[in-house]
């Protein structure tokens, strides 16, 4: 018995070289075509092919090298597989204390403005990073605790830029205004999308809202006379401060912020202003989460993840009670894009892409779907990790993609997987409160 | 009329591409019950191959035309089932058993891999190639409007043709297809009695990319132009396909995968170009509402 464990134990070389040498020659059979012979324009649209084996050489030689070291490891791995992940650990760690983590980071946000070494650059990424954090968290709502995958959530956001875009162009409508319009609209959306599909099986969803999005784009895009098509509408009138405009000069009979407040007109004013609107906006759809998370409705749509089929027994309408999560994460997805709308002064379809939708997914995914703490931890990897490494910029979807692949095989849980369930039997608690 | 009839024509053309990717999906599907997220990128990748073995054949002299068409063939649909091998082997079989969302999010993963992999090796322009078969048939004239199959359309058909009986056949007759169709029965059962499942659900994937490739060397031939990005849509409208025609089922790919060339060719023709794409996805809308099990799907039963 001791000698089988020791054998398990011990790394197994030729078997482990066999592997990794199959593993290389599949690579060189992908690598092959598309790597190995790259094609380029030889000048009047013909194509010529150029080969590069020196490309191939080093990608299977990586994939030999990957593959040997995998398989040299797994022993030790799995001897390890019994304790839990260093990451584990350290969630498990830090869980009594992450109230404290989270309150640090919120005055960390909020003093940020404030801090000697911010400028106008950090606070566009942390404006940017905000914006992303409250779409996670938006889709939160709809991934995370109702457990329905949610590919288009972008054309939430593109309804509520728009919206607010377009009412102040025709409407004249002040931002605070078109804000809850923008948001209704996209839960409007939300309603009429999801009622079809929600009746089906998930797959379904994440196909359909996948094909939503892009409907939503080619509108935009084809609808020249009231989007503008592709040029996008700009010109949108920036938030005032209730009803005081970040302007250097005053309008007519009425004071603009600087004036008003009596400080010199400086610019940064409204970047600052923008930075904390987004702030509040991102902790309301945060609060706003935590509470319903406690509400029939909230537990409902944690059932609803759980098991489908458990809940219907139990009387909840899964339909609706989808459709009300769909709604609501739609809702918050208007409320950032008009956010968006206003701080940009000019949009596209451009912003509107699947990617801008894989990446919110992604932030969902990677934090641990559930976790309002993971969302923002994913959010600052995916948003300011990229911002730092501008020169890989090409080869950034590429890590993003591989990534997430990568994360989902790791952890399928997402990074930070100790979600704390809502609900608590009593006993349960009393058990756990005597020691 | 004229007019119609070749609308007719080239929608059939259009759906044989459509059908083949369905094909994939619905294979899958019906195996492991998921949507396979990067079988629009093998498409595109077979699409890529088809491109560089067609250059690489020009560029070595080979100029017989339907030799080079069958070598081009073979080399495209080997060279991108391993990528539909190594799809299934990283994004899916680790997370087997996992829970439910888990493998729809690393195929997601894998296909933005894919998707920028090729732009990066490949370069980012479209890739245009010289016209391989010229002229056709002239079917009949119209008030001046004449209505043509051109060869390669016509070619395109019979590949069809020819692919769906050989791939009918090899489901339902060979020991492969009855263990696939085993496995899509009940997997643990299947393998008591002695199918080994991995390998299977292996070769399930195989055999979707390869026809994927197929629709990816079509679609080379019939446009002469590809980019990085086609897989992106072509996989929804595939997928659509799928659903349109039962997922699950493979004579409803193929139907779904006809109609929603022939719905795609119509639209544009009559009504309006730039919103096909959105014609195509407010079928599938409609389809789930109305019909969710699609024309020949068998409706789902739910056991606890």
């Amino acid at each position: 018995m001791a000698a089988r464990l020791d054998r398990a134990r011990a790394p197994d070389l030729p078997g482990a070289a066999k592997e990794a040498f199959l593993a290389a020659i599949v690579a060189f059979v992908l690598a092959l075509p598309i790597i190995g012979l790259g094609t380029y324009d030889r000048g009047g649209g013909r194509l010529a092919v150029e080969p590069r084996w020196d490309w191939v050489a080093i990608g299977v030689a990586a994939v030999f090298g990957g593959r040997l070291l995998m398989a040299l490891t797994r022993p030790a791995r799995r001897a390890a597989g019994g304790r839990r992940s260093w990451v584990d650990r350290a969630g498990r760690a830090l869980r009594p204390i992450q109230p404290y983590i989270a309150l640090a980071g919120l005055l960390f946000a909020f003093v940020l403005p404030f801090m000697p070494f911010s400028n106008r650059y950090v606070m566009d990424i942390g404006t940017q990073l905000l914006i992303y954090v409250m779409l996670g968290w938006g889709l939160n709502i709809v991934v995370g605790l109702a457990g329905l995958l949610d590919l288009g959530y972008v054309a939430f956001y593109a309804v509520g830029a728009y919206s607010y875009a377009l009412a102040a162009q025709y409407l004249e409508l002040s931002f605070w205004v078109a804000l809850p319009i923008a948001g209704a609209l996209a839960a409007v959306f939300g309603v009429l999308l999801g009622f079809p599909v929600l009746r089906l099986r998930g797959d379904y969803l994440a196909i359909v809202t996948l094909g939503f999005g892009e409907m939503i784009r080619i509108v935009l895009v084809n609808w020249y006379p009231v989007t503008n098509g592709p040029d996008g509408l700009s010109g949108i009138p920036r938030p005032s401060f209730f009803g005081l405009p970040f302007a250097a000069s005053a309008p007519e009979g009425g004071n603009s912020f600087h004036t008003f407040f009596g400080l010199p007109y400086v610019p940064e004013h409204r970047v600052i202003f923008l930075y904390f609107l987004i702030l509040v906006l991102a902790l309301i759809t945060n609060l706003f989460t935590l509470r319903i998370r406690r509400l029939p409705v909230g537990r409902a749509w944690e059932a609803l993840r759980e098991d489908e089929i458990a809940c219907r027994s139990l009387g909840i309408n899964p339909t609706t009670t989808k459709l009300s999560a769909f709604a609501i994460g739609a809702a918050f997805a208007g409320f950032a894009g008009s956010f968006f709308a206003t701080r940009q002064g000019f949009i596209s379809p451009e912003s509107f892409t699947f990617i801008e939708s894989a990446t919110i997914l992604a932030i969902v995914v990677l934090g641990g779907m559930g976790s309002q703490m993971g969302v923002v931890i994913a959010a600052v990897v995916l948003v300011v990790l990229p911002e730092l490494i501008r020169e890989f910029a090409e080869f950034r979807m590429l890590v993003f993609g591989g990534a997430m692949v990568l994360i989902m095989i790791w952890r399928p849980h997402g990074l930070i997987a100790f979600r704390e369930p809502t609900v608590h039997l009593a006993a349960w608690r009393r058990a756990r409160a005597k020691p | 009329m004229a007019y119609f009839v070749q609308q007719l024509i080239n929608g059939l053309t259009l759906g044989s591409v459509y059908g083949l990717i369905a094909i994939g999906y619905t294979m899958v599907y019906g195996i492991i019950g998921m949507i396979n997220f990067a079988h629009g990128e093998i498409y595109m990748i077979g699409a890529f191959v088809s491109v560089i073995s067609l250059i690489v054949l020009g560029a070595a002299g080979l100029t017989f035309v339907p030799l080079a068409l069958v070598v081009v063939l073979i080399v495209t649909m080997m060279f991108t089932a391993a990528y539909g091998w190594t799809v299934e082997r990283i994004a899916y079989r680790p997370l087997r058993g996992s829970f439910r969302l888990a493998p729809l999010i690393s195929a997601i993963g894998l296909s933005i891999f894919l998707q920028n992999y090729v732009q990066l090796a490949q370069g980012a322009r479209v890739k245009p190639i010289p016209p391989v078969v010229r002229g056709g048939f002239l079917l009949f004239e119209e008030n001046g409007f004449t209505v043509q199959a051109s060869y390669i359309q016509i070619f395109i058909w019979l590949l069809t043709l020819v692919l769906m009986v050989g791939f009918a056949v090899l489901i339902g007759r060979t020991a492969l297809g009855r263990a696939q169709r085993a496995c899509e029965q009940d997997r643990t059962m299947a393998a008591l009695v002695g199918v080994n499942v991995d390998r299977t659900i292996s070769l399930t994937f195989v055999m979707g990319a390869a026809l994927a490739a197929v629709a990816g060397f079509i679609v080379t031939l019939y446009y002469g132009v590809i980019d990085f990005y086609i897989g992106f849509l072509a996989g929804l409208k595939a997928f659509t396909a799928a659903v349109l025609g039962g997922i699950g089922s493979l004579p409803g790919a193929m139907l779904g995968g006809l109609l929603i060339g022939l719905i795609e060719a119509f639209y544009s023709a009559y009504f309006s170009l730039e919103y096909k794409d959105v014609a195509a996805f407010s079928v599938l809308i409609l389809v789930l509402i109305f019909r969710p099990t699609g024309l020949l799907g068998q409706p789902e039963v739910e056991k606890v």
